[in-house]
């Protein structure tokens, strides 16, 4: 398994260097911009990770983060509700309607839990996720 | 079955009446037969606001009970009969009418009589007493012809009737034996300012004066004598001289009786011979009776209990009281006289204002234990609070009944600093977070709703404006306090927004949010959108600028289940479904492995459905004959019905083919929350017509439409709306009402909260949809009309859309199903697995959970 903590700890870094290639991670390509309907989310699957990939309503701006839903348990972020709560972008789950940041993974409504998150790109009109490379860790 | 025991009740005032209610409420009517006997010819009405039939109100708006609510309750009711004996031995109990009848358990609820002094002359024409509506209604007759009337007695009741007499245009005198006014609720002082601010009212007061005769003109009244001789010229007398409990019944059948009257009771109400019960007013609890409503519902309660086999105890009771007398505001409360040890009092005497206010602290100051008010109460149920819950009252205690504006630093008592537990109602006993819990989790808004809902407020009213604040307080957590706003991203009401996109024809959210609202919108105001554009424009939902609208429900026009699966559910109008559609079903979810349930709609949900597995169950669904059901939807549910007249021996209509027709006109309706409909063939109700928004009864005659009923978390019985109607008119008035509902609603508001809610009530939406008193009729019809002609089943549009079908991968990037869908067997079905049943996939790598972060403090 891998450690998602590197990842994170790098995000701020990352945000300022997205096309760079980090040793850590690869960039995954999951699907056309177009696939996805403005203000939705759709689930991918990379290297048997689900994560959900949400398309901002009024902008290219795309967010990756666990599809998995804590709360319930089950993998179904990605069908849920986007908007923002005080303009901070979120997702709410479909099952019960708790709210994540899609920046950073954060329980809007517990802030004791929070989702892993991944950086995206579009590149040539496609939707490209940074997933950790395995093999560190477990 | 098994014969029920039976329970009888004697007395059917405010306490035998409060029985009656926690009796029902808690499941006695199972066990017990439960019949109530009462002397007066009506049902029990509240007698503490008996005076105001005196001020306009009638006899149906102080009425507590009523044939049809005990019918309801399923307890009988034997009116304008008096039990007059009772034989503990053989257990039984007679009437005046000569009728007897056995008990496993009684329950005496006689309450009190009005005491009148020995005085010679008290049985003439024109002596009263002031107990019941036909004491008010002789009062009214006799004064007709009065210029004067006498009250005996300066206490509560007498300054009540007092003020009665007043408002019978009469000139009043009050005459009290003892030095002063109210003289159990009130001190010198307080009686003083009392009597300063009544006689300025007219009425007056004669202090210390003991009656002796009541003199005659001929054989009626003319006035009364006193002992020193003195005398007082008057055309009626009321006597309110205080109560003595009605233990006569009791008396004479051997239980025992309190010192000073009433039947002896233990802490459970036992009385002393076995399976007897006494409440309220003639019950006398260690020796003590009680003449409040308060104590009296609590002795109900405690006996409803102890007969249940529950353990409770009357404990010790509050006898604060608050009253306008005349218009003068009085409260005492707690230890009104400062009899605890070492207590101190602080008061004000306001000689300009004629007000006074008395506080008795602990000995250490740090706690209130009781006080009176006079002339200005307001702080009434604040002090009380203080008292009740022993809360700090500071440093400054006199601050709480400082004159407003003295600048003296008030320690303000937050309703936020009381804790869950304060009593607010002590009427009904209602604590804060009873009150709390119903706002939030009723979603109330108005203090009428919070009052129906937790009883609080509806007795004496004195903590009418604490349950005001506690409102004030929830909604403003809930962040509406003043806005009926429907989030943050638009500063509208639904219903505005309703108006907003009919009458500026906005097609999209984005329009919408754009023109009238800021951000990005979210889960609550995303989905109310969509539903208005859909309920106006009926266009398909999935269309790509609705998609993102909609909750996942709605999105794959499934039910979504714990597990991330959807269920299923095919209409099936009227539940009328043919042995083949039956076959196609089975064959249907056989084939797909799903798990079926028949539902409470009259119909069959088949779950387990993965995403990617809807348009193909959809696909077979329709090829066989079937349209959504559109229970993933804030929409038209189901319209359920009985087998009707076409079979029924009984049946008077042919209540299935009425409810196709109104299931099949308004299928696929979008309304602010789901609706639900229901036709039986005739009053037998076995479709439950009566819980629905909409319900159909067939009559010899035609139909009876109720509206504005619902099952669910809170039920309520749809209201009879139009008697006798045939079918074309139930559809025209459905119409109406349905588009009136759907314009009109809140966001996930029902009918019957909406009807709660709305005001004018039941006869405003008549006035509405039958008289047509806003001239919107034609418009509600043709609303109506074009949503029943852009009908669209929205699985047909969708399966025959390959682009929306890509909506239905498992993953954007694959067709792996997801691989955490697990089902276990049992009894000969799919259910999902449990979390731990699927430790096993993730310890085999099969499942990858993502390792959860704790979010970064800083
Ligand atoms: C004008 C007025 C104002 C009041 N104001 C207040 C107030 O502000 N606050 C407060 O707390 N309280 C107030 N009270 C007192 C309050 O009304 C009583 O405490 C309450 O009604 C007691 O209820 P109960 O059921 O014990 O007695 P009741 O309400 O008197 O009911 C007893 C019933 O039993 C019937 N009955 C008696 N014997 C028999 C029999 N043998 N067979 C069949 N039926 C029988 C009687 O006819 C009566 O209908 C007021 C009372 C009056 C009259
Ligand atoms: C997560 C919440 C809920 C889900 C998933 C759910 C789901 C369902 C479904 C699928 C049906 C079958 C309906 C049909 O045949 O179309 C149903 C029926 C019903 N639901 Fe719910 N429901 C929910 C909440 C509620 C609530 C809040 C209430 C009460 C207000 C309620 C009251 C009912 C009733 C009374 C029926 C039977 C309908 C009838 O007999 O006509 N449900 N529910
Ligand atoms: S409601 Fe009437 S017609 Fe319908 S099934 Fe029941 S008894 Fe028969
Ligand atoms: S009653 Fe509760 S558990 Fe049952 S279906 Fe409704 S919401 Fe689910
Ligand atoms: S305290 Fe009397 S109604 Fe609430």
């Amino acid at each position: 398994m891998y450690v998602s903590d590197d990842i994170s700890e790098k995000r701020d870094e990352l945000e300022g260097m997205k096309d760079l290639e980090l040793s850590e991670g690869r960039w995954v390509e999951v699907c056309r911009l177009s696939r996805i309907t403005p203000g939705t989310g759709a689930a991918a699957l990379i290297d048997g990770e689900q994560i959900a990939v949400v398309r901002a309503r009024n902008s290219e701006n795309v967010f990756a983060l666990s599809n998995f839903d804590p709360f319930s348990k089950a993998f179904v972020i990605a069908r849920g509700i986007v908007g923002d709560r005080e303009g901070t972008p979120k997702i709410a789950s479909p099952i019960f309607k708790q709210s994540f940041d899609l920046r950073t993974g954060e329980c809007l409504d517990d802030p004791s839990v929070r989702l892993p998150v991944y950086p995206t790109r579009i590149t040539d009109g496609r939707i490209e996720v940074l997933v950790p490379s395995r093999g560190h860790g477990s | 079955m098994t014969e029920r025991k039976e329970l009888l009740v004697v007395g059917n005032g405010m306490v035998g009446h409060h029985f009656l209610n926690e009796a029902a409420a808690r499941g006695l009517t199972s066990e017990y037969r439960i019949r109530a006997f009462g002397e007066e010819p009506r049902p029990a009405y509240d007698r503490v606001n008996l005076s105001k039939l005196f001020d306009g109100k009638t006899e149906s708006d102080i009425a507590l009970g009523s044939r049809e609510h005990y019918e309801k309750l399923g307890v009988e009711l034997e009116l304008d009969e008096t039990v007059v004996s009772m034989d503990v031995k053989a257990q039984t109990v007679t009437t005046q009418r000569g009728r007897t009848f056995a008990y496993d358990a009684l329950v005496l609820a006689t309450g009190s009589r009005p005491f009148v002094p020995d005085v010679p002359g008290k049985e003439l024409p024109g002596c009263f007493v002031y107990r019941t509506i036909d004491d008010l209604d002789q009062i009214r007759a006799h004064a007709a012809s009065c210029k004067t009337g006498i009250v005996i007695g300066g206490g509560l009741l007498g300054l009540e009737a007092a003020g009665a007499l007043v408002s019978l245009g009469l000139k009043a005198h009050v005459v009290e034996f003892m030095p002063r006014l109210m003289p159990l609720q009130v001190d010198d002082v307080g009686g003083a300012v009392l009597k300063t601010r009544i006689e300025s009212m007219g009425v007056e007061l004669h202090l210390g004066k003991k009656t002796v005769e009541v003199m005659k003109s001929g054989e009626r009244v003319c006035g009364l004598r006193f002992a020193d001789g003195e005398e007082l010229e008057a055309d009626i007398v009321v006597f309110s001289a205080g109560i003595r409990a009605r233990d006569e019944l009791a008396r004479h059948s051997g239980l025992a009786v309190g010192d000073r009257g009433g039947i002896a009771v233990d802490m459970q109400c036992r009385a002393s011979a076995p399976n007897v019960f006494a409440i309220g007013e003639c019950a006398a609890l260690a020796g003590k009776t009680y003449g409040l409503v308060a104590p009296g519902y609590r002795m109900a309660e405690v006996a409803v209990r102890t007969l249940a086999g529950e353990s409770a105890d009357c404990g010790s009771f509050d006898l604060s009281t608050k009253l306008k007398l005349l218009g003068v505001d009085v409260g005492s409360f707690g230890d009104a006289f400062g009899a605890a040890p070492g207590s101190k009092t602080i008061s004000l005497y306001d000689g300009v204002a004629r007000t006074y206010k008395k506080l008795v602290l602990s000995e250490d100051q740090k706690h209130l234990l009781g006080g009176i008010l006079v002339g200005d109460a307001s702080s009434y149920s604040e002090l009380l609070t203080y008292v009740q819950n022993q809360l700090d009252v500071g440093e400054h205690p006199e601050a709480l009944i400082a004159p407003a504006g003295g600048g003296s630093g008030k320690p303000a008592l937050g309703i936020d600093r009381l804790p869950d537990t304060a009593i607010i109602c002590s009427c009904n006993n209602v604590d804060k977070g009873a009150i709390a819990c119903a706002i939030r989790e009723q979603k109330l808004t108005k203090l009428a709703m919070v009052k129906s809902c937790t009883k609080a407020g509806t007795t004496c009213g004195s903590c009418a404006t604490l349950v005001g604040d506690i409102l004030k307080s929830e909604l403003k957590r809930a962040g509406v306090a003043v806005t009926n706003h429907i989030c943050e991203h638009f500063p509208h009401s639904r219903q505005e927004l309703y108006h907003l996109v009919r009458v500026r024809k906005i097609q999209s959210f984005d329009q919408l949010i754009a023109e009238h609202g800021k951000g990005e919108g979210c889960e609550i105001c995303k989905p109310a959108v969509a539903s208005i554009l859909a309920s106006t424009w009926n266009d398909y939902i999935l269309k790509a600028e609705h998609e993102g609208l909609q909750d996942t429900n709605d999105r794959f026009l499934a039910n979504i289940q714990k597990d991330g699966t959807y269920s299923v559910v095919p209409r099936v109008a009227a539940g009328e479904i043919t042995p083949d559609q039956l076959i196609a079903l089975g064959t249907i979810a056989k084939r797909h492995g799903l798990y079926t349930k028949i539902t409470g709609g009259q119909r069959i949900d088949m779950f387990g459905a993965r995403l990617e597995q809807l348009p193909a169950v959809w696909r077979e669904l329709i090829d066989a004959g079937f349209e959504s059901g559109h229970a993933y939807g804030k929409a038209l549910r189901t319209v359920k019905s009985c087998v009707g007249s076409t079979w029924c021996r009984y049946g008077v209509q042919d209540s299935v083919g009425l409810a196709l027709r109104i299931e099949n006109r308004y299928k696929g309706l979008r309304s602010p929350h789901k609706l639900k409909g229901a036709v039986s063939g005739c009053a037998r109700e076995c479709a439950e017509a009566q819980g629905k928004d909409f319900g159909v009864i067939a009559t010899e005659k035609g139909y009876n439409l109720y509206l504005c009923g619902n099952g669910g978390m809170k039920p309520q019985h749809a209201l009879l709306f139009a008697s006798d109607i045939d079918e074309e008119t139930v559809i025209r008035y459905l119409d109406r009402f349905l588009m009136f509902y759907v314009r009109t609603a809140d966001r996930l508001q029902r009918t019957a909260a909406w009807l709660n809610n709305l005001e004018g009530g039941l006869d405003y939406v008549k006035s509405v949809v039958i008289d047509d008193s806003l001239g919107i009729c034609a418009e509600l019809e043709a609303e109506m009309d074009h949503v029943v002609d852009t009908y669209q089943c929205e699985w047909k549009t969708t399966v025959e859309s390959p682009e929306r079908l890509t909506r239905f991968q498992p993953f954007v990037n694959s067709n792996e199903p997801d691989p955490n869908v697990v089902f276990v067997r049992e009894r000969g079905q799919i259910r999902p697995a449990l979390w731990e049943e699927k430790q096993g996939l993730v310890e085999a790598g099969q499942v990858h959970l993502p390792v959860l972060q704790p979010a970064l403090s800083a």
